[in-house]
């Protein structure tokens, strides 16, 4: 007979859920025990991949020497495209992603071979040794030159809602206007790498630092010519991912596993920051237009807005993208009759990517860019402007999509956070400040977030989960989900120990792995513990009734509906009868109940038609609002953030602690994009802000001085896990307000009367050009 | 070889190649992947260890934060490097490691060991752990998590009241170990540690393609990212003449190898008005090892330190071993990243007149962040006022050409004019347009550069001219 260890003790404990439990990996964070791939310990005979890139930015290779790369010391292997066994185009939905580079060039920096050698800097040095010709073409930079080419990754999509044109025609005032958006570069703390180490026959491991494993089980598995069940992978940690390790980490995995299969050893492929920063894909650039009319009071009648999004060479994922720029194009507000256009430009840069909101706040943004230009015109404040222009409940209640807005928090929770922020006074002091001083102006914005939570392409909003009881209590968790420090883990942990009524540290959520829950959704559109917490949950109700109807069945009380059993304080209970867990467990064990259950769930209510563009493609939405105080300096456009409230809707918070970490995060992220973050193309269409020396993300100094944040008491309406929210992406939009803000002190150069142009992000070179625009507008 | 406290192990490296960091021989030779890499450019700092040494008077020991993605081996000899992984107490953390998990400081954990890694050395070295302080020793760890505020806390929470740790218990242990260590000199292959200014004469004699480094913030780059070998490199932070720091007839002198950290306070002691442009200056790791020697010898159009030296009319001290040559700062520069240097010389030390009362100095630096930030252009006044007539005007200009660059018009044609009237700083602005022809470029347009000429003066002018110096015209401020 099997001898079972001890049962564990059973410390009495809070609930689990609602506290703010430490992250899961903390401790290990902070001794350096975390352990991320870079970190693995390999065998001594692994080798190391480099890749080679393109030097130009667009044209077809006309001669690619790679003799010289063979015969560097340390060379063991050098790839071409013409030496991939299975798919060459690695793409994630629809064509256009080559492994490396087949016969033509899309973009500067392009992957057109790749090395394995002995060291990572052997390998790495003999990629300087490739001789590489390429007939160049002149490159499309723009979204306007693709236009002017009528070059689009996928076709134009719209989304329309009664007659915009006439509408707008028949308004006491019309208003135009354009915005360039700049796009953004993830700065995941740790680059891309991966592992691929061969196994039996054709079976190969894969370990990745990557938001999707599934995909890449799936990548690997057709560039290398084999079935899916050959592959796993294995996911414990990212060092970060913001979107950039959706479709991004797959290619270097591809690109080692390819190496692994033809070499029979272990191989590491780990970008240096600078080939990171030129050969995965960006947030996507979009230059949008408006055009809209509004009554005497600002209040819209009618809208017309044109999206174009800055793609880069291929579709990846920006069809969605750019979808869902158009759907958050009303932020928080009714557009009344509308038209909105959504163009997938192709330029010759690399292919635009998942990057946290993505597309949201290229679309939100749009719409606060129409509320400050309404204010400047009907010469209010901008914050009467937004009021008058919410969802409501009786006629303007539906999106320009079709969806019914149910349970609009925004106006009360503007009306809070206007009160606790002291808007209106600190306003009013602003106005006088800006009066005495003529270089340094301030500017104050309170702005809103209105953020759809699903992902719009339906068949992803499903989740998986494995969860294992052992014979000593305790439990271990597996689902489809990523850990990249947004303490999905954490929550999983918790619902899990909230199921089972046993404290959290008899739960161990394990590394992601595709041979325990298969074909998972990426960790992506803030869905994680949406999705993946209902599939734990689920998975622990099962055997939780098993449990549950065992103890009935032991103490002969069958007349007893199962969910009277409680589980909590470590202890089962039925009346006044009750049993330690772990002992219920042993017992459970012994009289042969399963005590392991995968879990499921699919997201319900959600459905769009792309031909009508009409449906409810959100389960629900996310709310909150910041309020964002600046100071500029019109000498130099240099700018500093001053001060900044935000209340943010989490629904019932799982975790107030990690919710609260999302929020400033996400917040200080935002504002990068919105201030200083600077991608910059050359002529010829290189980056050349490819390095930390030369991109600049927030750093301590860029933390606001004074930072309220408070979360929304509100459980969510929908049957969500918990009634919670999802908390991944909406704060990043909050820090709109400060781009607002920087609008709002420019535009005390003038009355307030003036709607300033001022490009994103606002570097102090914008601020001072968008100065300067004013000033010369105002002689005109 | 090399000998240094690995903790509290004696370490000997006698194998490694010159060019190997120590980032690398700790997460390859060591096994110690606990300090991480997030760029391999100083710019991160994931990769922060703690560096330990006697102080002056070999009786206490000094901690100082370093990127250890950009430094060399020699770097080591003869002192303590700690890591993440040192630092828990059997099995108990340390408190700054605590309270990063108390206050949910971190979320990803990428950058974590390196924060706790400043925060540790910042816990040792007995500051007021204020705001600013905690900003400045924070300033060379990025994170795109939290948004700091959580990290923020954490440090005020552990260093307001420091106990005592297990390093400083064990003190006197590790004073003892590496005074033992002291007269050793380290070597590897390609890589030379010379005592005395012969000593270096001779190996450039040797080896006339050295390269040499003091911090090696900068020439690591050359290993780290453009992938090259660098077969023979000489530290000098060992050579005493190099090492100087005193006040000689009204003259500073600063010893070229001295890292910032060190001749900070010196300065500032002497030129305040200094204070914001050292602050900026990249980042308290790099700090602790890049030299004022390093950034003027390097000759870059965009380094911060130049113009200043330029605008104070300072002299750098050029030696072959033989002979000492002064050469004024402002015919030093002949070209993009070119000097006067001949090919057996080095700097020895940076002479910088101290200033009059009738001076007044302003340095400002513009860049897309603010701290950390390489300057989009860095200007710096030096004025000298006859009862506000003006005497003397000397400047210092960076990123407005392919070497750091006087305005020599300007100085020239406001000679003689009152420093209160308007119409002063009119011709000055309209003489300085002309000055220079800036370059487009990664960190900005030629255009906005042009305008910063202009408006930068203009500030001067308001903030220097008694009349109107109550406008505010700074959106930072710096103590």
């Amino acid at each position: 007979m099997r001898k079972l260890v001890n049962p564990l003790d059973s410390n009495s404990e809070a609930k689990p859920v609602g506290v703010s439990k430490a992250h899961e990996s903390a401790c290990l964070h902070v001794t350096g025990e975390a352990q991320y791939v870079d970190d693995q310990n390999l065998p001594a005979n692994s080798l190391y991949a480099a890749v080679g890139l393109s030097h130009c930015a667009k044209g077809s290779i006309s001669k690619l020497d790679i003799d010289a790369v063979r015969g560097c010391s340390g060379v063991v292997d050098v790839i071409t495209v013409d030496d991939i066994p299975g798919h060459i185009d690695i793409a994630p939905v629809f064509d256009g992603d080559p492994i490396l580079a087949n016969k033509k060039v899309v973009f500067h920096g392009q992957p057109i071979f790749a090395v394995l050698a002995t060291s990572v800097r052997a390998a790495r040095q003999a990629v300087l040794a490739a001789k590489i010709e390429i007939d160049a073409d002149s490159p499309v930079l723009t979204t306007q030159d693709s236009h002017q080419a009528e070059e689009f990754v996928r076709p134009l999509h719209s989304m329309i809602q009664g007659n915009a044109e006439q509408v707008i025609q028949q308004s006491d005032k019309v208003i135009n206007g354009a915005i360039t958006i700049g796009g953004q570069e993830h700065v995941y703390l740790e680059g891309q790498v991966s592992i691929a180490i061969p196994q039996e026959q054709d079976r190969i491991l894969i370990k990745t630092s990557s938001q999707h494993p599934s995909e890449v089980q799936k990548l690997v598995a057709e560039v290398l010519g084999i079935k899916l069940h050959r592959v796993v992978v294995d996911m414990r940690r990212m060092g970060g991912g913001f979107g950039g390790k959706e479709t991004q980490a797959a290619q270097w995995a591809c690109i080692a596993a390819v190496f692994a299969y033809r070499n029979r050893v272990p191989v590491k492929l780990r970008l240096p920051r600078l080939q990171d920063m030129t050969v995965t894909g960006k947030r996507h650039p979009f230059y949008n237009t408006f055009t809209v009319g509004i009554d005497k009071q600002g209040k819209i009648n009618g809208s017309q807005i044109q999206i174009n999004g800055d793609c880069g060479h291929s579709a990846d994922l920006s069809d969605a993208i750019v979808d869902r720029a158009m759907f958050h194009a009303d932020n928080g507000y009714h557009l009344g009759d509308t038209e909105i256009h959504g163009h997938r430009c192709r330029t010759n840069k690399v292919s635009h990517t998942a990057f946290r909101g993505f597309g949201g706040p290229q679309g939100m943004i749009v719409a606060e860019a129409i509320i400050e230009k309404i204010a400047r015109a009907v010469a209010k404040d901008p914050l009467d402007v937004r009021k008058l222009n919410y969802y409501d409940d009786k006629d303007r209640n539906t999106t320009h999509y079709g969806m019914l807005v149910e349970n609009n928090i925004l106006p009360d929770l503007i009306e809070r956070l206007e009160e606790s922020s002291q808007y209106r006074q600190r306003k009013a002091q602003l106005i006088a400040f800006n009066k005495q001083s003529p270089i340094i102006k301030k500017g104050i914005a309170l702005t809103p977030v209105k953020f759809g939570i699903s992902f719009t392409a339906k068949h992803l909003n499903q989740a998986g989960a494995l969860v294992h009881v052992y014979t000593d209590g305790s439990i271990q968790v597996n689902h489809g989900g990523t850990e990249m420090g947004q303490g999905l883990h954490t929550k999983i942990g918790q619902i899990a120990a909230n199921e089972f009524g046993v404290s959290l540290d008899s739960i161990d959520v394990t590394s992601t792995r595709t041979d325990k829950v298969p074909n998972t959704s990426p960790t992506a559109a803030s869905s994680g513990t949406d999705i993946n917490g209902k599939a734990v949950q689920n998975a622990c109700i099962t055997i939780r009734k098993r449990l549950a109807e065992f103890y009935l069945a032991q103490l002969n009380l069958h007349h007893l509906s199962n969910s009277e059993v409680r589980f909590s304080d470590n202890q089962v209970a039925i009346g006044d009868q009750s049993i330690g867990f772990s002992e219920l467990v042993q017992q459970a064990y012994f009289e042969r109940i399963s005590l392991s259950s995968t879990g499921f769930y699919k997201t319900p209510k959600i459905h769009y038609n792309r031909e009508t563009a009409k449906g409810r493609p959100f389960f629900y939405f996310a709310y909150g609002a910041s309020c964002s105080e600046v100071s500029i300096d019109t000498l130099t456009g240099e700018c500093v953030v001053n001060r900044v409230d935000i209340l943010h809707d989490v629904g019932t918070s799982l975790n107030p602690a990690i919710d609260i970490g999302q929020i400033e995060g996400g917040f200080i992220q935002g504002m990068g994009w919105l201030t200083n973050e600077d991608l910059v193309w050359d002529d010829h269409g290189k980056l050349i802000s490819n390095n930390p020396a030369t991109y600049k993300i927030p750093s301590i100094g860029d933390t606001p001085k004074i930072f309220n944040v408070d979360l929304y008491p509100h459980a969510n309406p929908e049957d969500s896990i918990y009634h919670s929210k999802a908390v991944g992406e909406p704060p990043l939009m909050l820090a709109m307000s400060v781009w607002c803000a920087i609008k709002d002190a420019i535009s005390s150069l003038h009355n307030y009367r003036l709607d300033p142009e001022l490009v994103c992000p606002a570097t102090p070179e914008n601020i001072l050009r968008a100065c300067q625009l004013s000033a010369k507008k105002k002689e005109q | 070889m090399i000998q240094f406290l690995l903790n509290e192990q004696i370490e000997t490296i006698d194998s490694l190649a010159g060019d190997t960091t120590v980032l690398d021989y700790l997460r390859d030779n060591k096994g110690l992947c606990g300090t991480k890499e997030g760029c391999a450019s100083g710019d991160c700092g994931a990769c922060t260890v703690s560096l330990v040494e006697l102080n002056n008077s070999n009786d206490g020991l000094s901690y100082r934060a370093i990127n250890s993605c950009v430094t060399f081996l020699s770097t080591l000899n003869g002192k303590q490097l700690i890591t993440v992984e040192h630092l828990s107490d059997k099995g108990k953390l340390h408190p700054v490691q605590q309270a990063m998990v108390e206050q949910h400081a971190s979320q990803c954990g990428f950058c974590t060991p390196g924060f706790v890694m400043s925060l540790f050395s910042f816990y040792h070295q007995n500051k007021e752990s204020n705001h600013q302080n905690i900003e400045l020793a924070l300033s060379g760890n990025l994170c795109r998590c939290t948004g700091y505020r959580p990290i923020i806390d954490a440090a005020k929470q552990s260093c307001q009241d420091p106990i005592d740790d297990k390093f400083i218990s064990n003190q006197t242990k590790t004073i003892e170990k590496l005074q033992s260590l002291q007269d050793h000199q380290a070597s590897l292959t390609g890589l030379y540690e010379p005592q005395s200014r012969q000593q270096l004469a001779q190996l450039l004699k040797q080896y006339p393609d050295a390269r040499l480094f003091a911090g090696s913030t900068d020439i690591a780059l050359e290993a780290t990212q453009l992938n090259k070998n660098l077969a023979c490199l000489i530290d000098l932070k060992a050579i005493p003449e190099l090492n100087v720091l005193c006040v000689e007839n009204d003259t500073l002198r600063i010893g070229a190898s001295l890292p910032f950290e060190k001749i900070e306070q010196t300065l500032l002691t002497h030129f305040p008005d200094l204070s914001e442009l050292l602050w900026r200056f990249a980042s308290v790791p790099i700090r602790n090892q890049a030299s004022l020697g390093g950034n003027v010898a390097n000759a870059s159009p965009i380094g911060d330190m130049p113009p200043v030296l330029l605008a104070l009319q300072a002299i750098i001290v050029c030696d072959n071993g033989d002979n000492f040559r002064d050469v004024p700062v402002r015919e030093f520069f002949t070209g993009y990243r070119t000097t006067v240097l001949k090919p057996d010389e080095w700097i020895k030390e940076i002479k910088i007149a101290l200033p009059s009362q009738h001076q007044t100095l302003r340095a400002y630096k513009v860049s897309k962040r603010i701290e950390d930030d390489i300057s989009a252009v860095c200007a710096v006044f030096n004025l000298t006022l006859n009862s506000h007539i003006i005497a003397a005007l000397h400047t210092g200009f960076g990123g407005v050409a392919a070497t750091p660059a006087m305005a020599n018009a300007l100085e020239e044609k406001l000679i003689g004019l009152d420093w209160r009237k308007a119409s002063t700083m009119e011709t000055g602005k309209s003489i300085i347009q002309s000055c220079f022809s800036p370059i487009d470029d990664v960190r900005a347009s030629a255009e906005y550069r042009q305008m910063l000429l202009t408006n930068l003066w203009h500030r001067f002018w308001l903030e220097t001219n008694a009349s109107d110096n109550k406008i505010e015209t700074r959106v930072t401020h710096y103590a």
